[in-house]
């Protein structure tokens, strides 16, 4: 019985930092602009797409490059067409205009791109690897493309981490995050910073596009990802990079588990039609551990004063 | 404006509370009334019933649910597709398993059972604010059309999961066609669109307005934000309800969770946002728009006489609608009710500069 469920374990937690993924392009606008980008679905689909179609003409590594340009060139466009006309705006009206670049990239992306289902070749390794096999009989096995995807993900956020710690650009990141005002007022260009970080964040989208592309095939589908980066996002809180990361394994754990656990229960006690309790899991974890911390896990406590 | 309001004094406290102070707006929104009840059937054809004028006036009932609790208590709600389940299922339950019931109580029933499902799910927002809660309010949307896809009882063991309404009648008249159907909506949605506008006017929406605007500063001035925030959600939920039963009586008829996805709660969110937050006409507004919108759109190649795949209108559709909305959103954040005031304000004094 622990062997099957240490290998549901792995498999969650593997498929978690790939949730994380996602969630770390939130994390990174959220943190220096307030802006709760609902797009960054849209735009992993987008630089998915770019990038599957871009390598059945050209060597992969220069589709990979290519997209990164197209995916600096769209978040210039939204930041040169949107978010400027939008400074100072509520929150929640931000967030509207994010849901109508969702909206224009979907549409936007299918037109330019196509809508089939396309192929990323990584040339990961495909066959699956077992380990532990002196402890459980038969072993666990373990995805290595997965595998591959975490560490893919793992060298990211040290880069990210380096870049926000040590480079002149990333402190200034850092300033903004903390004060608007403040930053401004000691001559960090705004605008600038905001380009940079919704170019970095499609940067990100493009990562993520590509492994999710890799696993699932470029898709429609691949932008609903994002609805399950959300509860990682608010879990960790959605200030913290380190909160993005620990999020989507506790997320990617709890909703594998509960699937193989909690989901035979369920059938059996409600007389249901199937499972899939992966579908909300997720969000109903991210509620419970709300009610124990509002701002998250690692979320910055929110301090209110009259 | 065209008409002045001078000369119209109140000389009391009941005509300086009434909901149109001045004689000539109280003229024209009773002749609007009269005309969607009496002139609109008699000009209508079938296709302006279904397509437009019944969906517009559903989704306004939705949307001025969503609008008591985004606009006027703050609470960013992304569950709206979920409750709007509720309500039907709820409401085709109790038709299903006592059909002696009066449809407008089915009705009701549908309201009340999201009534009670909306309090549930707002009990985390005492605790939980601002986008932490709206992503919370997804934990509703998808469990609840998980339960509805999934729970047999709910959908009376149909094989295929969908569920359909048979013959509808109130007090003996059964409601077969478009028009009647429109007429039944009509009225619902006015008696309610009247008690929310009373509402939001009235004590407990001034309440929601204060939690709103502050909620620490309301909580210190004695405003309980158990009370504010639950009864937001609570009435809030019993519009979204009664939309939810009217989309899957009326406009639907036979329907499937797929009715009321996450596509759905946006939709209703884009009414409220493009409507303007915080107001009723506002609501009606948006409804319109977000309807009449795609309507338009889908036409266009036909119109400008160019024919493509159906494929790619339906992606060009998605770019020009989120375009769209962009577009909204920098012109006017506030909204179409703000335009209509902005507008109302300058007519005010036209054609003169003061």
């Amino acid at each position: 019985m622990l062997g099957p469920i240490l290998e549901t374990l792995i498999g969650g937690l593997l498929t978690g930092i790939l949730y994380s993924l996602v969630a770390l392009g939130f994390v990174l606008i959220f943190k220096a602009s307030g802006v709760f980008n609902f797009a960054q679905g849209a735009m992993v689909l987008f630089a998915a797409l770019a990038l599957a179609r871009l390598s059945e003409v050209m060597p992969f590594l220069l589709a990979l490059a290519l997209s990164a340009l197209i995916m600096i060139a769209l978040a210039y466009a939204i930041e040169f067409l949107v978010l400027r006309h939008l400074v100072n705006q509520e929150g929640i009206i931000l967030f509207m205009a994010t849901l109508g670049i969702t909206y224009f990239l979907d549409g936007f992306g299918q037109s330019v791109w196509g809508s089939d289902i396309y192929k990323i070749r990584l040339g990961l390794p495909q066959d699956p690897i077992f380990i532990l096999e002196s402890m459980f009989p038969g072993g666990l096995l373990i995805d290595p493309a997965e595998l591959v995807a975490a560490v893919i993900c793992a060298v990211m956020v040290a880069v990210l981490a380096v870049f926000f710690q040590v480079t002149r650009v990333g402190r200034a990141l850092r300033a903004v995050a903390d004060d608007h005002q403040a930053a401004q007022s000691v001559g960090i260009p705004l605008n600038h910073i905001w380009l940079m970080v919704w170019a970095v964040s499609g940067l990100v989208a493009l990562v993520a596009g590509m492994i999710w592309g890799a696993k699932l095939g470029v898709q429609f589908s691949i932008s609903l990802v994002a609805l399950k980066a959300l509860p990682v996002l608010i879990l960790g809180g959605l200030t913290s990079i380190p909160g993005a990361i620990v999020g989507g394994l506790i997320i990617g754990a709890g909703e594998k588990l509960a699937e193989v656990l909690l989901s035979p229960v369920l059938i059996r006690w409600f007389d249901l039609a199937g499972g899939g309790i992966e579908n909300w899991f997720a969000y109903v974890l991210a509620l419970v551990f709300l009610l124990v911390r509002p701002q998250g896990l690692f979320g910055e406590r929110i301090i209110e004063r009259i | 404006m065209l008409y002045r309001e001078v000369g119209q004094f109140k000389t009391s406290y009941a005509a300086d509370q009434a909901i149109f102070p001045i004689a000539q707006d109280r003229w024209f929104v009773l002749a609007l009334v009269v005309f969607a009840f009496i002139g609109v059937p008699l000009i209508a054809n079938q296709y302006l019933y279904t397509e437009v004028l019944i969906p517009v006036l559903i989704l306004s009932l939705a949307a001025i649910g969503l609008n008591i609790l985004t606009g006027y208590c703050g609470q960013l709600s992304l569950g709206t597709g979920g409750f709007m389940a509720v309500g039907a299922y709820a409401a085709y339950n109790l038709a299903l398993r006592v059909p002696e019931v009066n449809l407008i109580l089915v009705f009701l029933f549908g309201g009340l059972m999201a009534t009670l499902v909306g309090i549930l799910f707002g009990l985390p927002s005492l605790r939980i604010k601002g986008f932490y809660l709206a992503v919370a309010t997804l934990a509703a949307q998808f469990f609840l059309e998980w339960a509805f896809a999934r729970v047999k009882w709910f959908t009376n063991y149909a094989p295929s999961g969908s569920v359909a309404v048979g013959q509808l009648d109130v007090f003996g008249i059964p409601i077969d066609t478009p028009g009647r159907h429109y007429l039944l909506v009509l009225s619902i949605v006015v008696i309610l669109a009247l008690a929310a506008t009373n509402l939001v006017r009235g004590r407990i929406g001034r309440t929601w307005m204060a939690m709103r605007d502050m909620d620490i500063a309301a909580e210190i001035i004695g405003i309980r934000p158990l009370h504010a925030k639950l009864s937001a959600f609570a009435i809030s939920s019993f519009y979204i309800g009664v939309a939810g039963a009217l989309w899957g009586f009326v406009r639907l008829g036979s329907w499937e969770p797929l009715a009321f996805d996450i596509n759905r709660s946006f939709q209703v969110l884009f009414m409220v946002i493009i409507g303007g937050l915080g107001s009723i006409l506002g609501s009606f507004l948006g409804a319109a728009f977000i309807v009449l919108t795609p309507i338009f759109l889908n036409q266009l190649p036909n119109l400008i006489g160019i024919s493509l795949s159906t494929a790619a209108i339906s992606h060009i559709e998605f770019m020009l609608f989120g375009a769209l909305i962009v577009f909204f959103l920098i012109v006017e954040p506030h909204g179409f009710a703000r335009l209509w005031a902005i507008g109302k304000e300058k007519l005010r004094l036209w054609p003169f500069p003061y």
